[in-house]
């Protein structure tokens, strides 16, 4: 488990727990963490719904956490976003922000009574209190956009923070000025709630930001340091990961990962490749069978002879395509800064051109430099700049709500682009977990068995006989219980041999199709087999998205039998199988190339590139940490048709913005020309630019009162705790 | 006007130690979790130990 060092041997790890929604459950949360033995504490924390634990080793074990929260009846993911260092960059805006209102406040009420008619004596010694009040706003809450501003200039390019710095500046200047010589108008409240509003729209904005972890970082992960290699005299190396050579023979113990591709030299393997491929029924392994990467030895120690240096793994491939894919993201260009990439030049002019018609037609200096100054003031994107983040919050706690967390603002954006939806078959159509078919089929004597020799083992299909076979009835207790990995389960009951699992092994006859049997003494009492469930909901999705002339695109690496099943009782058209990672990078290129806007659905490892290539992704939080680390939209609990909510929403937010847009412009038009003409007084300053600012604000608002059913949030939290 | 030269900086003075107050609540952040400060009210359990410890450690961790 990922977690942080705190010293003293003292460890802190983070879990997501996407079903805590009350008092009761952060009580019985904190509590069940605590009894662990080596958990130090436990706090949880509602809003984000995680848990922050730390823990020591208990003699050598680091405490099941995941294991006492499954105990009580919640599901535990690890969250998608970093955990390690708190966001500086927030906290700084924060603390800037905190120190702009301040001023700005106090500033505004010295203003308040100026503009309601001091006498002169009064209004001066205002004026300089307000000087004094608005420093820390200027040099310390402003530094942020004067940075931006210079960054951008000295690589020869303009921005929104330039004319934003100019205007601030020059104000501030221009007020220090006409406070010195006794004039009537100071701009201090001007300068200092500018920064204010600024800041409320840069810390909503950087609040929707991708947090910096990208999904190369979580499969690095996957790859362990090194690996024991056997020499031929029979000795055991540890050699680390990059000395790794094809043909070298590896020792893997149980619970180790793969460290590269390779080939089973002797015996039988069981591997958990859940988190590469997202199937996840355990992988049987015979001698000269491959191996990959990043597998989870769960069985017997086995050797296994490399067959590519780890930089050549499929993981290692996998990395480089994801890393290929995310250069390719980084060309969308974000609603916000386009208007800005527009707005800004025509703010200079403006401003510019103000001043060279005052100077030409007053020849007075001050009175130019005052007007362009009330220009850039004016025209100053104060709405703009809440116009997109401010809607995008709001969306965003209104999805979050219907548990989905979006991990990038700009992700509402993209999505109002796509007309082509592509899923993943494995962990997404379907729950990923084996079901027990034809349980009619079945005598219950010959179930009872089969489940009390079943909640013995933690394998997917056992735990899928023992969740068939749950009765009131006591079942019988088998003595010398053993699990064989690879084979199966075997237990004694009086004098008989009951074997659970391969027919070859559980059988003395060897002529059975099916994949696993229940046997006594040899003889078959039951025969077992094992289907996917289609996730709730996948049904509506699909003929939803249909009904709104989407294209249903079904994209899979499994076998072509198993995903005409999945894709004919969905009605999916379009379906390609046995496809690899790259394929399916390759199915979505082509796609996007033909002119579609692509969402992708997907969950395991393998699904990551064309998570990272699709203009949009979402995963469920049952996914792999590299699915949901690649994904924009991560959704709890196990009903897809939120997705249909997402779109829903995000048209409507989409209307939001465009009507924020065209009140920020509308109150530009009107105010452009008072100000142009230099009829522009403080007062006029402050409240234009507080009313439109508010009115976008309350105008995003809208989002959020929009009708809560709650009802779907309600269903995954049930969901997830059953 | 005499009312004024001690109400003024004394309005400032206060508004300086609200904007402190804010500060130093962020800092021990207890902004970090809203939803949960309004449902640990109804906890029966002891839970200010813990944050104690936790603002301590934090402090120390800033030199604060």
């Amino acid at each position: 488990m990922t977690s942080k060092d705190l010293g003293n041997g003292l460890r802190q790890s983070v879990l997501s727990i996407p079903a805590m929604h009350c008092g009761a459950c952060i009580g019985a949360i904190e509590a069940a963490l605590t009894a662990v033995p080596g958990v130090e504490r436990a706090r949880a924390n509602l809003s984000l719904r995680r848990v922050t634990i730390d823990w020591k080793r208990d003699r050598q074990v680091a405490p099941d956490l995941l294991g006492a929260i499954t105990a009580i009846g919640y599901e535990a993911n690890l969250p998608t976003a970093e955990i390690d260092g708190e966001d500086e960059i927030l906290a700084g805006l924060v603390r800037a922000l905190a120190v702009a209102g301040f001023c700005s406040m106090n500033v505004m009420l010295l203003s308040v009574s100026v503009w309601s008619g001091a006498d002169a004596a009064t209004r001066q010694t205002f004026h300089a209190i307000s000087a004094l009040l608005a420093l820390p706003a200027i040099f310390y809450a402003g530094a942020g956009f004067y940075r931006s501003a210079w960054q951008a200039l000295s690589h020869g390019r303009t921005n929104m923070d330039v004319p934003i710095s100019i205007g601030i500046l020059l104000t501030f200047t221009l007020s220090l000025y006409d406070t010195v010589t006794n004039a009537p108008h100071a701009y201090f409240e001007a300068a200092t709630s500018l920064i204010f509003v600024l800041l409320i729209g840069r810390v909503l904005d950087h609040a929707m930001r991708r947090k910096a972890r990208s999904a190369v970082a979580a499969l690095t992960r996957l790859i362990p340091r090194g690996a024991n290699v056997l020499q031929n005299d029979g000795r055991l190396d540890f050699v680390e990961l990059g000395d790794i050579k094809a043909r070298m023979r590896l020792r893997i113990a149980s619970g180790e990962r793969v460290p590269t591709d390779g080939v089973l030299e002797n015996g039988r393997a069981e591997l958990d490749a859940a988190l590469i491929t997202g199937e996840s029924l355990w992988r049987s392994v015979r001698a000269g069978e491959a191996v990959q990467a990043g597998e989870l030895n769960l069985g017997n120690p086995f050797v296994l002879r490399a067959t590519n240096a780890p930089a050549d793994s499929t993981v290692a491939e996998m990395t480089r395509m994801i890393e290929a894919a995310e250069d390719g993201r980084s060309r969308y260009r974000r609603l916000a800064d386009r208007a800005a990439g527009l707005y800004a030049p025509v703010v200079h002019s403006l401003a510019v051109l103000a001043f060279i018609i005052w100077f030409i037609a007053s020849g007075n200096l001050h009175t130019a430099l005052t007007i362009a100054v009330a220009v850039l003031i004016i025209t100053c994107p104060c709405a703009l700049g809440l116009a997109v983040p401010m809607v995008q919050v709001t969306l965003a706690r209104h999805l979050f709500e219907r548990g989905v967390m979006a991990t990038d603002g700009s992700a509402f954006e993209r999505l109002r682009e796509i007309d082509t939806v592509v899923f993943d078959k494995t962990g997404t159509l379907t729950t990923g977990a084996p079901r027990l078919l034809g349980i009619d089929g079945i005598t219950p004597e010959a179930l009872k068995l089969a489940t009390a020799l079943a909640r013995t083992s933690i394998h997917p299909m056992a735990r899928a006989i023992a969740e068939a076979g749950v009765s009131a009835e006591k079942p019988p207790t088998f003595t010398d219980v053993r699990e064989t990995a690879g084979m199966g389960l075997e237990g004694r009951l009086g004098g008989d041999l009951y074997r659970l699992g391969r027919p070859e092994w559980a059988l003395t006859t060897q002529d059975e199709a099916v994949m696993t049997v229940l046997s006594k003494n040899g003889e078959a009492l039951a025969r077992f087999s094992f289907g996917e469930d289609i996730r709730p909901g996948a049904r509506d999705l699909v003929a939803t998205l249909k009904a709104r002339h989407f294209e249903v695109v079904l994209l899979s690496g499994d076998s072509l039998e198993a995903v005409e099943v999945v894709a004919n009782a969905l009605g999916i058209t379009d379906r390609r199988a046995r496809l690899l990672p790259t394929e399916k990078v390759r199915a979505i290129k082509n796609l996007q190339a033909a002119g579609h806007g692509v969402l992708m659905i997907g969950d395991g490892i393998n699904d990551a590139p064309a998570l990272r290539a699709a203009d949009a992704s979402m995963a469920p939080t049952s996914a792999s940490d590299v699915g949901r680390s690649a994904a924009d939209f991560v959704f709890l609990g196990n009903d897809l048709r939120v997705v249909t909510d997402v779109f829903d929403s995000v048209e409507k937010a989409a209307g939001l913005i465009r009507q924020n847009f065209v009140l920020a412009a509308l109150y530009n038009l009107i105010s452009l020309p008072i100000a142009f003409s230099g009829y522009v007084t403080p007062l006029i300053a402050a409240l234009a630019m507080s009313s439109s600012s508010l009115i976008v604000v309350a105008n995003a608002l809208r989002l959020a009162r929009a009708p809560r059913s709650g009802e779907n949030m309600a269903k995954s939290v049930l969901e997830a705790r059953t | 006007m005499t009312a004024i030269s001690v109400l003024v900086p004394l309005s400032i003075v206060m508004g300086i130690a609200g904007l402190l107050a804010f500060l130093w609540s962020l800092r021990t952040r207890q902004y970090e979790d809203l939803d949960g400060a309004a449902a640990r009210i109804l906890l029966d359990s002891d839970e200010d130990d813990a944050i104690d410890r936790d603002r301590r450690r934090h402090m120390s961790r800033n030199g604060g």
